[in-house]
């Protein structure tokens, strides 16, 4: 006897008991804490802080822990989190040039103010697996060297002294920052649109569309001008004091690449611009933003638009990775309404073909 | 670590904040003026995923009032994994009452199915919708696209269906069949398949779509002409299937194959639950559960 699929609720509950249980898996071993997720992996809690437009270690964190390691599924649950937050206001822009620098290179200057730091890189580590973290053996403590507290100046500041670079950004004064996360996306984007969907666009998606225009599907000959990160202080103008007050301390990774000179009749020969900023330390996903966002800006230097990167539609409507795992993954959902009306038109051209040809069926169906 | 534990839990009314409610009634209400024409909406994150019904949900959350009854359903059934999962995100959020029968609803949340009983007034049908714009996989860029609604420019989609006509002897579209609403805008009537079409039109319910992802709102408001696309030589037709329900015996319904066994056996029952479980307690009897019965005693 045909029984009628039941029990969708039942079914979701065990589904969830058992995600549960593999999450958690080995009950002797130790459940993870937090503070070991926030210290140990920290450069993933970076990620998903990044991707999830929201600056708080401890949600990410925890959003880790809950998402089984799961990256995209961890930057999914810190993003409907942050979703149902109130907004109170928008914050003064971070000033990148006084930030407390904690790595810092060049590759246009072998050497300028304030000097090249190398801080945590895996640069220049060999890539050979590590024994000792099999046990949890001492770890050295760092060299540290207090900062003098003067600010080090930007490579695009030194390149703006003479004119060299276009300069930064040429919002007028009263432009106020949008937000992709509050209004629907238009198409032309503004630049500052842009960067906000890149700065939470997928890393991987980003990495290979910069590398596609380094491989010459949209070439920008980039050079990086500086990376730089470490904190910097968000301020907040609040209304009723009418000055800014310190919110606290971020850190942030900011690129900027220089890329291919433009000029014209009126104007001399300068460098453009391509910037990356991202929360935490992300270098890859710094470096991939600057790189895409110097060849999404080809309206502004009358390029044309021949490769994938340069694409502004493109770029823009797939570098959300929760969307699109969303939207790929909702094909494991039923669809058997549609396939059935397919199923139904298939049938009936197959036997309309069947009848238009003559009955010598082998060789019809070795066709098909 | 401070963990804001009590705050992680505090959700408004139907889970959306009421500022983005107002945004997104704003947009159904502009949707309603002109109908079939798709109004871009702020759409937000959703504990869902995107293309699991985000738009859907979103459209619902902002109509929802405590004395609502919801239905949803995806296929056409009120018990899929998917359906459920929404529903009862519903009853958690809003505490709402829920129903499987489509006459009590007042509100229902669907994926790929209009209900086969006719829909009246007062009632509203949520559509979720994965891809809204019609002419998307002939034209992908959206700048495009809106040129050639606003210009009326639907050339393109009567020469796809012409091709189709030249290429397979009839329209091969059967499903997400395109619609032209109020005489000016074509319009995706979301995945449902074409059987459904007539069903819109002149419906006594208001008919809302929602695309989350997508970040589109679009209406169908009360007794609007909704016509097929389709030509003279080549007029739009539903499909029929050659068996009733192998249930509850009904004709002149949407049907889904169920695979029996290994050796080509199929049965057609009835897409739509509530109808075919509401067709069987008034004692239809299809052919299917009539032999079952008799085996059972």
């Amino acid at each position: 006897m045909y029984v009628a699929v039941k029990g969708g609720e039942t079914a979701i509950a065990n589904a969830h008991r058992l995600l549960a249980d593999r999450r958690r898996g080995d009950r002797s071993l130790p459940s993870l804490t937090i503070g070991q997720i926030i210290e140990q992996l920290g450069l993933a809690v970076d990620r998903v802080m990044a991707e999830a437009s929201l600056y708080d270690r401890s949600l990410a964190a925890l959003a880790l822990k809950q998402a089984r390691g799961d990256m995209i599924e961890a930057i999914f649950l810190l993003r409907a989190y942050r979703t149902t937050l109130p907004r109170f206001g928008t914050s003064q822009p971070i000033e990148t040039g006084r930030m407390q620098v904690e790595r810092r290179v060049s590759a246009t200057y072998k050497d300028l103010p304030g000097g090249q730091l190398l801080g945590p890189t895996f640069d220049y580590t060999h890539r050979l697996l590590d024994p000792s973290l099999l046990d949890d053996e001492a770890v050295e403590e760092p060299a540290l060297r207090e900062s003098d507290g003067t600010p080090i100046m930007r490579v695009s500041d030194i390149l703006d002294g003479e004119g060299l670079i276009e300069p930064d950004g040429n919002m007028p004064e009263d432009h106020l920052a949008g937000d992709i996360t509050r209004e629907p996306m238009e198409f032309p984007m503004p630049r500052d649109l842009r960067l906000q969907t890149l700065a939470r666009g997928d890393e991987g998606f980003l990495l290979a569309l910069a590398y596609s225009t380094q491989r010459g599907y949209g070439r920008t000959h980039p050079f990086v001008g500086e990376i730089r990160m470490g904190l910097v202080d968000v301020e907040f103008e609040v209304p009723e004091l009418g000055f800014a007050v310190s919110l606290g301390e971020i850190r942030v990774t900011e690129c900027q690449m220089v890329n291919q000179f433009k000029g014209s009749a009126k104007a001399p020969p300068q460098f453009t611009r391509g910037y990356g900023l991202a929360f935490g330390q992300s270098e890859r996903k710094a470096m991939s933003m600057s790189l895409v966002d110097r060849a999404l800006r080809t309206d502004e230097f009358g390029e044309d638009v021949v490769a994938p990167a340069q694409d502004e539609e493109f770029v823009m409507s797939h570098c959300d990775n929760v969307q699109a795992t969303g939207f790929v993954e909702h094909l494991k959902l039923p669809h058997y309404v549609d396939f059935q009306a397919e199923l139904d038109l298939v049938r009936r051209m197959r036997a309309k073909h069947a009848a238009d040809q003559t009955p010598d069926t082998d060789q019809q169906e070795a066709a098909e | 670590m401070s963990m804001p534990a009590t705050e992680l839990a505090a959700y408004n009314f139907a889970y959306l904040d009421e500022q983005t409610k107002r945004m997104i009634r704003r947009a159904i209400l502009k949707a309603i003026a002109i109908p079939g024409y798709q109004v871009p909406f702020a759409s937000r994150e959703m504990p869902m995923p995107y293309g699991w019904g985000t738009g859907g949900v979103q459209v619902t959350a902002a109509i929802l009032g405590p004395q609502d009854v919801l239905k949803v359903i995806d296929q056409g059934a009120d018990d899929t994994t998917n359906a459920v999962s929404i529903r009862a995100f519903f009853q958690k959020v809003a505490n709402v009452a829920v129903t499987t029968h489509t006459g009590e609803a007042t509100v229902i949340q669907t994926r790929h199915r209009i209900p086969e009983d006719t829909l009246r007034e007062g009632q509203v049908l949520v559509y979720q919708v994965p891809i809204p714009e019609p002419l998307r996989f002939l034209e992908p860029r959206e700048t495009e696209t809106r040129k050639m609604h606003a210009l009326e420019e639907y050339g393109l989609m009567h020469v796809k269906l012409y091709e189709d006509i030249a290429r397979h002897g009839r329209i091969a579209t059967t499903y997400a069949y395109p619609v032209k609403v109020a005489g000016r805008y074509v319009m995706d009537p979301s995945p449902t398949p074409k059987f459904d079409n007539p069903k819109m039109h002149r419906s006594e319910a208001l008919q809302l779509f929602g695309a989350g992802r997508e970040k589109r709102i679009y209406a169908v408001p009360p007794f609007t002409d909704v016509v097929s696309l389709d030509f003279e030589d080549h007029p739009f037709e539903v499909q029929s299937f050659d068996k009733p329900c192998a249930l509850c015996g009904a004709r002149h319904v949407y049907l889904d194959e169920v695979v029996l066994d290994d050796r080509g056996g199929r049965m057609f029952v009835c897409s739509d639950t509530d109808y075919c479980e509401t067709r069987r307690a008034d004692g239809h009897v299809g052919e299917m559960l009539g032999q079952s019965q008799e085996a059972a005693e």
